[in-house]
């Protein structure tokens, strides 16, 4: 899960990080007052939840009152990778002489958090990590000792030459490793972290996105959350323990396991076909996940064909049979449906379809390759 | 021979009270799996499958003398879960559960190193030592004993290669579900230099999928250590960048973690690539020939 830019530096505000003096505005009306309040130069930030607003003019510095309305007109309403912009920060603006970039993550390599930390900040940091990896440097954490001031200050000196922004940028380092524990985090970011013209470590951005799976226990930051439509559908979605991904082609698919369910995306593919979707109903699969699935996919008025392949591990199939019947007893299903069963009692749940006289294939590629025959035979 | 396990497991089950681990436990006992205890706290004293259940994974190994654990508890005990089998003794852990936090897992991780605890999953299906010991929620009837280790990320995708396997004649030695979590207990590289050291394996079947850099890594590995013949598959080759395919690990960030990058990591070092399942068996049995 992502948040907003003014969502995290209200969090390392909390925990007593210095960021610039702001307030979040909805309309002009706002804005102007938010200028009266800080003074001029203001810079005035796109909110939205996904990277490159840089790029695409949803960044701008206001010297004046007039070009700060001017600045807030424009991006207010402005489309950035889909996503339309609805709240903009305000914020004061700040003279500084230097830019870093730091932040944790999770490394899976030696199973701890990571800091990283550059000299070279305010640039997408991905394209530096492409161009010149050896600009980021990186420093795993031991999660028994945590951060601990020998290591916060060693990647502080390898950042700063001054002793006295050392000390202030060894605390927030100390302070950001806290925030990304407590909150359960699995990106936090500081890009650009700059020194003032007053000799003062500040963070000019701030990004943190959350382990979905921790979010059971972090009530107040699952509060932040703003999903788009289609995220909606997928919380709607794994609120029923399904996984589900819209995508833009003919076939839905439901499928037991993330693996097998791209695999299953691959094969439609790589026979010429277009899946619909992602669709993993997990394990441990009563009937009513099926009859969830079902309605979830036949509430995509793209999809002609239902594609459904069960592997059962602790999926039983005879589970996912029954709740097939079920749903096509409870509602309307007029698009056709290939099914493809094994594993964990199969023969109980082939025996169950076959009842119904619906169609069965014994392989994936059999099965992809009929999907694609009855979808091409709709249109 | 085989890895992991054998004969001589002897399995503990965590959660063997809830609906899933009870169902399972049933599966792997009658498959063949020596299963002596289980764990529940609160129900000691009860039976599951005649299985004596107790309160703490310490008194099942005091009174069992059980060496391996597998957990099918909640995902926000699953942490917790893994510390207590560590903390007694438990050489092998296998966690079945899915949704597991991943500071927990860190942590976990963390505790199992000091003590030489070897840790599988978490969200993952288990292993298997076809004939011999099962210890997960995998199919039993699909695999056949043989000579091919196999490991892999993914659960049911792992059950569409063995099949196809065990129908093409090539039985298997031990298959490990590694999970699809980022943060995970064994690895690829470990589970190569065992199967790379166990003399009833002969080749290896390497099943990956996008994400992350863990097939690159491998990739290497084999490179640098592997000499019997490996094989692999990598799912998600049509999955759209920054959405999150299932699998916490599972996604393609910032274009790197895609299937084409992994591909090209395995052939460069001479491992053939199936690009759709039903290829894989071929390749294999060419690799064997030569």
């Amino acid at each position: 899960m992502k948040i907003h830019e003014y969502q995290s530096k209200e969090i390392f505000s909390n925990y007593s990080i210095p960021v610039t003096n702001e307030v979040l505005c909805y309309n002009v009306d706002e804005v102007k007052a938010a200028v009266h309040k800080l003074g001029l130069p203001v810079v005035i930030k796109a909110q939205v939840l996904t990277g490159g607003r840089g790029k695409a003019g949803g960044v701008k510095l206001a010297k004046t009152a007039e070009a700060a309305v001017e600045a807030a007109n424009n991006i207010l309403g402005m489309d950035i990778k889909g996503y339309t912009v609805e709240k903009i920060l305000v914020a004061q603006g700040v003279k500084f002489n230097k830019e870093f970039y730091v932040g944790l993550t999770i490394d899976r390599n030696t199973k701890s958090v990571i800091f990283m930390g550059s000299k070279e900040g305010g640039v997408e940091i991905e394209e530096v990590a492409k161009d010149n990896p050896e600009a980021i440097l990186k420093f795993p954490i031991d999660p028994d000792l945590g951060m601990t001031p020998f290591m916060a200050r060693k990647i502080a000196f390898a950042l700063f030459d001054d002793f006295q922004l050392v000390k202030q940028a060894s605390d927030i380092f100390q302070k950001l490793y806290k925030i990304f524990l407590e909150k359960d985090a699995s990106l936090v970011e500081i890009n650009p972290l700059v020194v003032t013209d007053e000799g003062k470590v500040m963070a000019l951005d701030g990004k943190m996105n959350f382990d979905d799976n921790a979010l059971y226990r972090q009530s107040d930051i699952e509060l932040l959350n703003e999903p788009t439509e289609d995220e909606r559908k997928e919380l709607a979605a794994k609120e029923s323990g399904l996984t589900y991904i819209r995508l833009d082609g003919s076939i839905g698919c439901m499928v037991n396991g993330a693996g097998l369910a791209m695999a299953t995306m691959d094969i439609i593919k790589y026979f010429g076909g277009n899946p619909a979707n992602f669709l993993d109903i997990g394990g441990s699969s009563s009937p009513q996940k099926v009859i969830d699935a079902m309605t979830l996919l036949l509430s995509d008025k793209n999809v002609k064909v239902i594609m459904i392949n069960i592997f059962g591990g602790i999926t039983r199939c005879d589970d996912v049979a029954r709740g097939l019947i079920t749903a096509l007893d409870e509602m309307k299903v007029d698009i056709p449906i290939v099914i493809r069963l094994s594993g964990t009692n199969a023969e109980e749940g082939l025996k169950i379809i076959s009842e119904r006289n619906l169609p069965t294939v014994n392989s994936l590629s059999e099965a992809a390759q009929e999907a694609i025959r009855l979808c091409k035979a709709c249109n | 021979m085989s890895i992991l396990v054998n004969k001589n497991t002897k399995l503990v089950v965590q959660g063997i009270t809830g609906r899933d681990g009870s169902f399972h436990t049933g599966k792997m006992k009658a498959y063949g799996t020596n299963i002596v205890a289980g764990v529940s706290p609160g129900k000691g004293g009860q039976f599951v499958h005649e299985i004596p259940v107790f309160n703490t994974v310490e008194e099942a190994v005091k009174k069992t003398g059980a060496n391996t654990s597998i957990i099918m508890v909640p995902a926000p005990l699953a942490a917790d879960a893994i510390l207590e089998a560590a903390d007694a003794g438990i050489e092998l852990v296998v966690c079945i559960s899915e949704g597991v936090p991943t500071l927990d897992m860190i942590k976990a991780n963390s505790y199992l190193k000091k003590k030489g605890t070897k840790l599988i999953g978490a969200n993952c299906p288990g292993l298997i030592t076809p004939e011999e010991s099962l210890v997960g929620i995998l199919p039993a009837n699909i695999f056949k004993k043989g000579n091919v280790g196999l490991m892999s990320r993914s659960g049911t995708l792992t059950y569409l290669m063995v099949s196809l396997l065990t129908s093409n004649g090539l039985g298997q030695s031990t298959c490990v579900g590694i999970g699809g979590d980022p943060v995970a207990g064994l690895y690829y590289q470990d589970l190569l230099q065992m199967f790379e050291d166990d003399p009833e394996t002969e080749a290896i079947v390497l099943i990956g999928e996008i994400g992350g850099d863990a097939e690159e890594r491998a990739a290497q590995y084999i490179k640098e250590h592997i000499t019997k013949p490996v094989v692999a598959f990598i799912a998600g080759q049509t999955a759209p960048p920054g959405k999150r395919m299932g699998h916490a690990g599972a996604i393609i960030s910032s274009g790197s973690g895609t299937a084409e990058e992994k591909i090209t990591a395995f052939e460069a070092v001479g491992v053939p690539v199936a690009r759709r399942p039903v290829e894989l068996p071929d390749l294999l049995k060419k690799q064997m020939k030569k």
